[in-house]
């Protein structure tokens, strides 16, 4: 078995070898899932490869790449006396141009923490009297639970229910990086919880269009380096295809039925990516016939344009031309109880995984306390 | 501090906790004993070495695999004392009720402390009940304080922590947490995921009796072993190297952990602790603890370090090394 304790060490170094021995010069490589992310971090992935290797996150992080333009209007729906906003965790403390949906709960708004989005039907049947705003956060991977609450709250023809969409698809947003001159890739280490939504076919114009290698990737340690493996295979022999890795759960074309359900409820729509910027049909929004579950279209709400200044590289940090630990605010002013930048909020951020893993402050063996 | 109001955060037994302690609760009445920060005081009465410990419950749900309120708030206070190197004797019981919570309820609660104070061997000797107005509460809050005799020839201190001592962890972590994310969801669990709820002193007092040298006795609550560990690093000045291999996980709870996005080091456990010992006496503490019902897991997990003061480091399966840090608050669950 692929995961017994006593084989993982002795695959990793056969694979670890196989990569330094494939790759002769240096790559980067990128991971655009945060849970990646985490899982390299976790399992200390970057300290084993070759120094060749180089890898870089992209932006995987959904809550990361929400817009203060978006957070704003959470804000601002959440202040209204009449609307209960249910909301994932880590969306609290993700600042928006001047405040945040944490301050806005400790000064008293109504904001319910819920681990699915069905918990907020709930919600909205024990509050007929309260407008009840699900903030719709996330990837392919969570957008048709969202789908299936809006079908849900049709069904139980629930009036007071409605969803903010942020949802983002993955597919545009690594095209709009690899038109961008600044950002340097060798490989994609592409989202495995993604892939069971999408299948592979999404990204096959990252060989085709692009010639760009991509390995479909499970987020166990094995799983990782295998990827890293599959990806130093295509770059030494110079060809480029979507591989799958993660074949015990990524079927080749994906969740019909799941995709299906976002047709039904859901629309590609322009999207703002923070540090990106607007990225063409790379979000989705609620379409004509649920119209009436979409906060923006039943509920609509003035919030005022506001430009925030900061130090923060977020946007540097996301398209993976800087490491977290460049910007001169990690570790210092930015930290995970009160983060300046997204990257830092959520678990998965790629600043808040850097710090969390103790890149560049953790001192065993540096001979340094 | 920073915000001007109390997070929840605040009670999660991490960074703000911390911060709450050193910024808000010490300077206003820090003293040499309460310094020590310890899970319980050790004083002296009438020339008797005393141990003393109050904690407060405020689990939610009230009931869960396991255990419930009642069975927490006994063992808690028995292994704050127990960690502290000493014989659970004598317990206070003080209740919050909020007004229309069921008696059924209440009794069970308080059947299931008699049964655990039992089980423990110590005595409920005194207590106080108040009711708040609907809606002033969750049904019941319970505070316990308890005072416990010091075991002659024992001096636990995270002081005498030293480079090359053994981390041994009693057994399986992060059930409870687990036991209690699964009722609060209701997630419906295998049966085997149940709290590890359970009174370590009588555990505590046969290791002590075997191996006095014990350094560091403490159990991992709230923040799980990453905030004890981290604890114990700091107040030590010493660091601390976990081998990912031995930490005892079951895989039911890895499989939570999975899907909620947690990491078992930092979820609380109710019946486990850890002990800091000079690795030559390891393997007889060892062997004492897996006689027990409540150590027969027990493993050693890590050893202290003098590299890295003050940090927690974990070798994982794959022999990267990475830091384990102190949790800031709660865990959040992923989202994608």
């Amino acid at each position: 078995m692929l995961e017994a304790k006593q084989d993982t060490k002795k695959i990793a170094s056969f694979l670890l070898q196989e990569i330094d021995r494939l790759i002769t010069k240096p790559v980067r490589l990128m991971e655009v899932c945060g849970t990646h992310t985490v899982a390299i971090f976790r399992a200390g992935i970057r300290q084993v490869l070759p120094t060749q290797v180089e890898l870089v996150s992209g932006p995987g992080c959904p809550v990361c790449v929400t817009a203060d333009e978006y957070m704003d209007m959470a804000i601002a729906y959440a202040k209204r006396q009449d609307v209960i906003l249910a909301t994932f965790g880590d969306m609290l403390k993700v600042p928006g141009s001047t405040s945040s949906l944490g301050e806005a709960k400790a000064n008293g708004a109504d904001i319910r923490i819920v681990y699915s989005p069905l918990e907020s039907l709930e919600i909205a049947a024990n509050h007929p009297d309260k407008n009840v705003i699900f903030l719709a956060v996330g990837f392919e991977t969570t957008a048709p639970t969202a789908a299936a609450t809006v079908l849900s709250a049709a069904e139980k023809k629930l009036k007071n229910f409605f969803v903010l969409s942020a949802h983002k698809l993955v597919p545009p947003a690594l095209k709009t990086l690899l038109v961008d001159p600044e950002v340097k890739v060798d490989g994609f280490i592409l989202p495995g919880h993604v892939c069971a939504i999408t299948g592979e076919e999404p990204f096959q114009f990252l060989p085709e269009q692009y010639h760009m290698p991509a390995v479909v990737a499970g987020f166990e340690p094995l799983d990782i380096l295998q990827t890293v493996y599959l990806l130093a295979k295509q770059i030494h022999d110079g060809r480029t295809s979507v591989e799958n890795e993660y074949k015990r759960i990524v079927k080749k074309n994906g969740n019909p039925v799941a995709r299906q359900m976002l047709a039904e409820v859901y629309e590609p729509a322009d999207a703002i990516w923070r540090g990106i910027g607007l990225i063409p049909n790379s979000g989705l929004r609620v379409n004509e016939r649920y119209q009436s579950f979409d906060a923006q279209v039943a509920l609509p709400i003035e919030v005022e344009k506001t430009v925030k200044q900061t130090a923060c590289r977020c946007g540097q940090v996301l398209r993976g031309l800087i490491k977290p630990t460049e910007c001169r605010l990690f570790g210092k002013a930015c930290l995970p109880e009160h983060p300046v930048g997204a990257c830092m909020v959520s678990v998965e951020g790629s600043c808040a995984a850097w710090y969390k893993y103790g890149s560049g402050r953790y001192q065993y063996g540096t001979g340094n306390n | 501090m920073e915000q001007g109001t109390i997070k929840m955060e605040h009670g999660s037994g991490g960074k703000l906790s911390k911060a709450l302690m050193e910024e808000v609760i010490l300077p206003a009445y820090g003293n040499p004993v309460l310094n020590e920060m310890h899970d319980g005081a050790s004083v002296s009465t009438a020339g008797n070495k005393v141990a003393f410990t109050t904690d407060s419950y405020v689990v939610k749900p009230l009931f869960f695999a396991g255990g419930n309120i009642g069975k927490l708030a006994v063992c808690g206070t028995v292994n704050d004392l127990a960690m502290t190197g000493s014989v659970p004797r004598y317990l206070s019981v003080g209740m919050i009720l909020e007004e229309g919570f069921p008696i059924a309820d209440l009794r069970r609660i308080v059947e299931t402390m008699c049964q655990t104070a039992k089980e423990a061997g110590v005595m409920i000797v005194t207590g106080d009940t108040k009711v708040v107005n609907k809606g002033a509460g969750d049904g019941i809050y319970i505070n316990t304080a308890g005072i416990g005799d010091i075991i002659e020839g024992t001096n636990i201190s995270p002081k005498r922590v030293q480079p090359g001592q053994d981390v041994i962890l009693s057994g399986y972590i992060g059930d409870h947490a687990t036991a209690i994310m699964a009722g609060r969801h209701e997630l419906v669990l295998p049966t085997s995921i149940q709290s590890d709820c359970a009174p370590l002193n009588g555990l505590v007092k046969e290791m002590l009796t075997a191996v006095p040298q014990i350094a560091v006795l403490r159990d991992p609550t709230r923040g799980g072993v990453a905030a004890t560990l981290n604890e114990i690093a700091e107040q030590s000045g010493t660091g601390i190297l976990l081998e990912e291999d031995t930490i005892p996980v079951r895989p039911e709870v890895d499989a939570v952990c999975e899907i909620l996005g947690f990491d078992p080091l930092y979820l609380a456990n109710e019946g486990k602790l850890l002990a800091f010992v000079d690795a030559k006496y390891s393997g007889k503490l060892l062997e004492i603890m897996h006689k027990h019902e409540f150590g027969k897991d027990a493993r050693i997990i890590g050893k202290v370090t003098a590299d890295a003061v003050g940090q927690v480091g974990m070798r994982t399966s794959i022999g990267g090394i990475r830091i384990v840090d102190m949790p800031i608050g709660g865990q959040i669950p992923r989202i994608c």
